[in-house]
């Protein structure tokens, strides 16, 4: 199976990459097979059962609501490209 | 062609908690940037979240105070979208199997009738940190401050039960007045604590099919939500109305300049991949930790005000005003329970008390006048020390820190007159002063007689300095002008 060329341009500027033109017929063809894996996958009868979130059957263990965490903003700050007055900075964006 | 509105919201709850819902770091208010955000909030490698189970709790109280479907196994999803102020590259959030199911909210609205908004599900998610565009920051660049990030929410989503602006805010109001009352959100809406998306669409009138609807966001405060709805509703009709369509889109509405723009379509945006997320297990609740939240329920704003009718004999209007609000109710009550003037009290608290308080933006808990000074100065009205225009006088004075009624009442020599010797020797002096008006009163046609005695009130009262009890006076003037007719 094969995904069409605009799927592939669709779901690169989801995840903010860049593919090269020459490249779109190659990574057509791997996704293909993943998705030839999923249909193999769903050709198993599943009838009956619910859905499951997680393979173990574990629950999730829940916290005290106690603050625990000190500020590290500086030790965090001194490897962001760019702060200012505690702010981190990021090239402008508004929608 | 006459068109109707409908109308459903998007309702997003900051939860109280002193913590994050997936990490230890604190929620406070007001803390210097980035100070209250670590490693999880900050989506560092290596780093798991961590359900904090009082986010979970308060969940469970707002399924529970609106009559809802519990889900004993709930799962946290992944939203995928890049913004900076989401770190992670997605919002760990419900979609398939949120915590709080179908429920129902009572409404009631000015005219006094009630109406039910069904509320399709609640869940549980993270809020995202905060975008600062005007800061003049570096080569034009955007600050972002994470403290938000990771703060719980719930965001409750209604069915589009409601026509028009005024049922919108009605229902706002009342989960703003459940939420507050179980003490799951602090309800400080200029603090962002609550926050409306509101989808509108338009259809002919008589019509079932529902119109495309655009969704106006993050309004917070009910001012903006109603002037917002306005806007859009004539937009839409408009647009219809002059042969075009309404596209399906987020839009943004600027409270400042009333003027509302679109955000962005839908298509482009709304390609989520939600997927369960992998670093959380399902939270699976046991009956016995839903009933045990259940038993320990605060009172809730319809039980309140059900209460204050019975209890303190209140009009459903007052019982409304209220009830509505826990700070205001546990003031009434504690002023009531030192006036032992139910009325009187209700009165002063949801007129005078509620007017100082709106105009400088203050909560009863922190008003200046406590419920016990409040209730000292009921008392001198209800027993006639002072007049209700006099303890307008004393309760400025109060309000202003210059001490309690009985205090002020003396040190401004505003007792009022009720000796009736005084009085009608007061009454006397003025109308002999004013045989005119006297004898205009007699020669006036029985029926219009009554109109005339306002002047002589305000000669009686201008006499007195305003001292005169205008009961009583009302009472001797009557007596008298009878007797010389």
């Amino acid at each position: 199976m094969s995904i069409e060329r605009q799927a592939i341009e669709n779901l690169a500027t989801l995840a903010r990459i860049a593919i090269d033109d020459n490249r779109i017929k190659e990574i057509s063809q791997q996704l293909g097979s993943v998705l030839d894996l999923v249909d193999q996958l769903q050709a198993a009868d599943t009838s009956g059962l619910d859905n499951v979130a997680n393979p173990t059957q574990e629950s999730q263990r829940l916290r005290e609501d106690k603050v625990s965490e000190t500020d590290q903003r500086e030790a965090f700050q001194a490897i962001a490209p760019d702060t200012e007055g505690g702010l981190f900075l990021v090239p402008k964006v508004i929608d | 062609m006459n068109w109707e509105t409908v109308i459903g919201l998007e309702v997003h709850v900051q939860l109280a908690t002193k913590t994050k819902i997936f990490s230890g770091a604190s929620t406070a208010f007001g803390a210097a940037p980035n100070t209250q955000a670590c490693a999880i909030d900050l989506a560092m490698p290596g780093t798991l979240p961590v359900v904090n189970q009082q986010a979970i709790d308060y969940a469970i109280m707002f399924g529970l105070a609106i009559d809802a479907e519990i889900s004993k196994t709930s799962v946290f999803e992944r939203k995928n979208y890049f913004y900076p102020d989401l770190p992670k590259g997605y919002q760990t959030t419900q979609l398939e199997k949120p915590i709080v199911g179908r429920g129902t909210v009572a409404v009631q609205l000015a005219d006094g009738s009630s109406q039910s908004v069904r509320i399709h599900h609640a869940h549980l998610e993270e809020d995202a940190g905060k975008s600062l565009h005007e800061g003049n920051f570096r080569h034009g660049m955007s600050g972002i401050d994470l403290n938000r990030a990771g703060t719980p929410l719930i965001e409750i989503v209604s069915e589009p039960d409601m026509r028009n602006s005024q049922e919108a805010v009605a229902f706002a109001k009342k989960l703003h007045s459940i939420v507050t009352s179980l003490g799951i959100c602090d309800g400080e809406m200029s603090q962002g604590s609550m926050r409306f998306d509101v989808n509108i669409s338009v259809r002919p009138q008589g019509t079932t099919e529902l119109g495309t609807r655009t969704e106006t966001k993050n309004l917070n405060s009910f001012k903006f939500m109603e002037e917002a709805i306005h806007l859009e509703v004539e937009r839409q009709i408009d647009l219809i109305e002059d042969g075009g369509t309404v596209l399906q889109e987020t839009r943004l509405y600027n409270g400042e300049t009333r003027t509302a723009r679109s955000m962005r379509s839908k298509e482009e945006a709304n390609d989520y991949r939600y997927f369960p997320c992998p670093d959380l297990l399902p939270v699976v609740l046991s009956d016995q930790r839903i009933e045990t939240l259940r038993s320990n329920l605060p009172e809730l704003p319809d039980a309140r005000q059900a209460r204050f009718i019975e209890q303190y004999q209140l009009s459903p209007y007052d019982a409304n005003i209220l009830g509505a609000d826990t700070s205001m109710a546990g003031y009434f009550e504690q002023a009531t329970a030192k006036s032992g003037n139910a009325k009187l009290t209700a009165n002063w608290v949801t007129g005078e008390l509620s007017a100082r308080l709106n105009a400088d933006n203050l909560s009863p808990d922190n008003s200046p006048v406590s419920a016990e000074q409040l209730a000292a100065l009921i008392v001198r009205i209800a027993d006639s020390t002072i007049s209700g225009k006099m303890a307008k006088e004393v309760f400025e004075g109060i309000w202003a820190g210059e001490g309690d009624a009985d205090q002020i009442i003396e040190a401004r020599g505003l007792k009022q007159v009720s000796d009736s010797g005084a009085l009608e020797a007061m009454v006397d002096e003025v109308l002999a002063a004013n045989q005119s008006m006297v004898e205009d009163y007699i020669n006036t046609d029985p029926d219009k007689r009554k109109k005339k005695l306002g002047g002589f009130m305000g000669q009686i009262m201008k006499a007195s300095k305003g001292q005169a009890n205008p009961q009583q006076v009302s009472q001797i003037l009557a007596q008298k002008l009878s007797e010389m007719l």
